[in-house]
């Protein structure tokens, strides 16, 4: 057993290991009604008539809700007002929801909800996004004149010349599947009507701002009547923003028209059945390559399944552009992503937001590019990969932070002891198995690297806020614009602050803070919350600090620069002054020691039209390898370990940096062999966690993280983030992996290994 | 009928025999530390101790465990506070990020370590597969559970094991 390095540090983690957490579903009041949603067994259909008197007469039954109830806009979205948060006219998707049963009790509503009929005409469904976007298609959204929601295209160079260059073209197609996320607590609202007129959620959702937004316009109120509180949430990945403010929508719609709170708790099969997933992705990749295994075009065509509504799509196919090459150097590109209406589920942000597909091809070609040409596909790697001072493919010149491709790929090349595993893969001829049982085996090692631009870039406005409040007594609250998806945020949050202002962080308590309390700093999601949110705690901090020094200079015989403060003290030429104490003599100046932090990201910008363009302020960058054996005679795959290097800036609490890199290796290893959404004629076949599976504990191999850390500049506090690329590596690690060991490719995703008979 | 929950007698009202344990716990004792996932026994995140073994609180009827031993993860602690060997090792080793999967998790590690001394990192893993956890790739839980796993007396009888 390896011994503990370091402890984890967590504000939650008592409460949680101990059961008093409380969770949405977990709080009760009285007087409290339950809200339950109700389908339409179509997939795409015009509504003649919902038909609600039955299930109205039931006894318990306090009101059926549709959509001529709202009060606002039925209709509302992150970036096009297109999904109905209770169905108008038409179904576009059997996620859709006709009407909300309000009811005394639970079990009355759900018996309630089976009653209410939906007559409708139902109307071709559209299923296929390559059909959808042809002209002739019909359009499944008339107000947008089109069935693309988006086209980004990336122009560098000029492609002809680009493959009159190269030496070899591969040609390769690749597909991808549609994924859920499958955060173990389903959606859950809590919705008050307050006695000040205020609406009040408690909700299970990553985007407090959002679902203010969504349940702001579902009331036709302004943001300041609807206050969302935080609780805890039992995981998000990118799924709890559109579909859980939406629920917490409804549930606010219901305690307005009924004055009594409501509660509207998913079961499983309606999360499925209703939360966008990743998009799957059609691909046709082209890239040429010159005999001095420089990668001279990339020709990419890309189509995403956005399914019925807009969500997120334009900005996931956006990433998706500018990543689309990989981390490499290539002076001719003509990429050309595309997000489609169908009429399957829709499709939104999940962990990794566009990256995990295109690295998926991208690292699949570099390792084909690099055996056609006869070289190491580390070597491969190493000669077009992106060093300080290069420029992407959108003209984007690295600088101002450390790229630190190399120090990854290094890391997982020496820990491992790469070469020596490379050299011992099997390529198709099977071995005797290590294990002694007398059957053949393959083996094989494999990895994958990336860059990924951080936090939202040139996709919205970025910029986060903290307020630091300290009592008089020396205790402190802080909060800040970012959101406890149970990455812990707060306790990062809390750790800065304590580093910046030289104290325990058991001094800190983080103030649990609504949307009523800290500014709008978007949404925690992008990876963003330690960056963004982070460097606005550090902003508080200085600014704290700056007003304590000047204040206490003069007694401590200093001047305020050379103020310092560690260990619960503040530091000067005299006797230091306790941090507690201190505080005391803040109060007798009539002095208040609060302070706003705010942080802006540095600019950056986009040309839609070339797709050029300083897309992300700062980036990171990760590497992941992977070693297995394939079964020759059952095609079993046995996954023997898994690692991963990225740098991460500064790694604030190094044990929750790891546990990051391990959740987003195992959810990598679910989207590679394991995990796909079913769906016939639109309808999701795979409703729960028995049909539709997540990786469990023995389907994992012991997992090894290495934090490499590259102070970054643009963060105030050096550290970047880490959710997302750990999960955007390990399907093209595995996919190159499997060819190592058997010698066949693997373009679809999850992989079903087949061998030979 | 009766039952123990955490060490205290509790009458149960018929009205809540033919429930799950789960939804009894949840709704009728206020002990929500026990979650529905997937109320379908693929989750795990229900799961509680029944005379010192896991059982799925979803699958489980109340009616079917009539006079025996529940624990909870409310029960784990000591009656000061003192977080159980297990469950600090849960919070130094960061085995717990949103926490949902939490409670089930750790009880379903109790039950091991009850009944196996020193499990192999495999066999922890084998365990505790009836539990899903989506954040953090089990694998500072299998720490934790493996590093707790010294604080627990050898079991009286364990198949398959000399010791």
């Amino acid at each position: 057993m390896q011994p503990l390095k370091q402890k984890a540090w967590r504000n939650d983690a008592r409460a949680k290991v101990t059961g008093q957490a409380a969770y949405t579903d977990d709080l009760k009041l009285t007087g409290m009604l339950h809200a339950v949603p109700v389908y339409a067994d179509h997939v795409h259909a015009r509504i003649r008539r919902i038909a609600t008197d039955e299930a109205g007469a039931m006894p318990g039954v306090v009101r059926v809700v549709t959509a001529g109830d709202c009060p606002g806009s039925v209709r509302f979205g992150q970036i096009r007002r297109d999904y109905p948060m209770l169905a108008e006219d038409r179904i576009r998707s059997h996620g859709d929801v006709v009407a909300v049963i309000v009811a005394e009790t639970r079990e009355v509503a759900r018996a309630a909800a089976a009653r209410v009929r939906v007559d409708a005409e139902e109307l071709p469904a559209l299923l296929d996004p390559d059909e959808a976007m042809k002209r002739s298609a019909a359009l499944l959204h008339r107000s947008e004149g089109s069935n693309i929601v988006e086209h980004h295209k990336i122009r560098r160079g000029d492609i002809a010349e680009g493959f009159g260059a190269s030496d070899f073209v591969l040609e390769e197609e690749f597909a991808t599947q549609h994924v859920e996320h499958a955060y173990i607590e389903p959606e859950s609202a809590l919705c008050v009507p307050r006695a000040d007129g205020v609406m009040e959620v408690h909700g299970s959702m990553q985007h407090p701002f959002s679902t203010r937004r969504f349940t702001a316009a579902m009331l036709g109120v302004a943001l300041s009547e609807v206050e969302v509180r935080n609780v805890p949430v039992g995981g998000g990945f990118g799924g709890k923003d559109d579909t859980a403010a939406i629920v917490c929508a409804r549930a606010a719609l219901c305690a307005r028209l009924t004055g009594r709170p409501v509660k509207m708790t998913y079961e499983r099969e309606w999360s499925i059945r209703e939360s966008y997933k990743r998009h799957p992705y059609r691909a046709r990749y082209r890239m040429g390559v010159g005999k001095d295994g420089l990668i001279k075009a990339v020709e990419a065509r890309i189509v995403a399944d956005a399914g019925a509504y807009c969500s997120t799509t334009p900005f996931v196919t956006w990433r998706s552009a500018v990543q689309c090459c990989g981390p490499y150097r290539v002076d001719h590109v003509h990429g050309d992503v595309y997000g489609v209406y169908t009429n399957n589920v829709f499709t939104g942000a999940m962990r990794g937001f566009g990256s995990p597909q295109v690295n998926f091809f991208i690292e699949q070609l570099i390792d084909m590019a690099a055996e056609r040409a006869g070289i190491d596909p580390i070597e491969f790697r190493r000669r077009n990969m992106l060093r300080q001072g290069d420029e992407t493919i959108t003209g984007q010149v690295l600088e101002g932070h450390t790229v630190g491709l190399g120090h990854v790929l290094d890391r997982i090349v020496d820990e491992l002891g790469y070469a020596d595993k490379f050299a011992r893969c099997t390529r198709g001829r099977p071995r005797p198995a290590a294990d002694g049982s007398g059957a053949d085996e393959f083996y094989g090692v494999g990895l994958a690297m990336s860059y990924r631009g951080m936090s939202l870039g040139a996709e919205g406005m970025d910029f986060n806020a903290a307020i630091v409040n300290v009592q008089f007594d020396g205790s402190i609250l802080l909060e800040a614009g970012v959101h406890e998806n149970g990455q812990g945020a707060e306790s990062t949050m809390i750790l800065l602050l304590a580093e910046e202002l030289g104290v325990r962080p058991e001094r800190i308590r983080y103030r649990r803070s609504s949307t009523s309390t800290i500014p709008d700093g978007g949404p925690t999601v992008a990876s963003r919350a330690t960056l963004m949110g982070g460097s606005a705690v550090v902003d508080a901090a200085r600014k704290l600090k700056g007003r304590i020094a000047e204040i206490l200079a003069p007694r401590l015989g200093c001047a305020p620069e050379a103020v310092g403060f560690a260990n619960d003290q503040i530091i000067g030429g005299a006797e230091p002054i306790g941090f507690g104490e201190a505080m005391v003599l803040l109060f007798f100046a009539k002095e208040f020691p609060h302070a706003l932090g705010a942080f802006k990201a540095p600019d950056v910008d986009w040309d839609e039209a070339t797709g050029t363009g300083r897309a992300y302020f700062t980036w990171v960058y990760g590497c992941q390898a992977v070693e297995l054996t394939v079964n020759a005679k059952t095609g079993k795959v046995t996954l023997l370990g898994a690692a991963a290097a990225h740098d991460v800036g500064r790694a604030i609490n190094p044990p929750m940096v790891l546990g990051q890199f391990y959740g987003g290796m195992a959810m990598g290893i679910g989207y590679a062999l394991h995990e796909e959404v079913l769906l016939d004629g639109g309808r999701i076949t795979n409703l729960n966690l028995d049909t539709y599976r997540i990786p469990r504990a023995r389907d994992l191999p012991e997992m090894k993280g290495f934090i490499v850390e590259n102070n970054d500049p643009n963060s105030l506090s050096g550290a970047k983030g880490v959710a997302e690329p750990t999960i955007e590596l390990m399907a093209p690690a595995i996919a190159n992996a499997l060819y190592n060991a058997t010698g066949k490719r693997y373009h679809r995703l999850p992989m079903k290994v087949e061998v030979a008979p | 009928m009766k039952l123990n929950v955490n060490g205290s007698p509790v009458d149960v009202d018929p009205a809540w025999q033919e429930e799950t344990l789960l939804v009894y716990l949840r709704e009728a004792l206020d002990l929500t530390g026990a979650k529905s996932g997937c109320n379908k026994g693929a989750c795990g995140s229900c799961t509680v101790l029944v005379d010192g073994a896991p059982r799925l609180g979803c699958k489980t009827l109340v009616k079917d465990v009539a006079g025996r031993s529940v624990v909870t993860i409310e029960g784990m602690a000591a009656a000061d506070g003192t977080l159980h060997p297990l469950q600090q090792a849960f919070v130094d080793h960061g085995a717990i990020q949103c926490g949902f999967c939490t409670p089930g998790m750790v009880l379903r590690a109790h039950g091991l370590l009850l009944s196996r001394s020193r499990p192999t990192r495999i066999e922890i893993r084998k365990a505790i597969s009836p539990n899903l956890c989506r954040c953090t790739g089990y694998q500072q839980i299998v720490d934790a559970i493996e590093a707790a796993a010294d604080s627990y007396p050898p079991p009286q009888s364990e198949p398959g094991r000399s010791q």
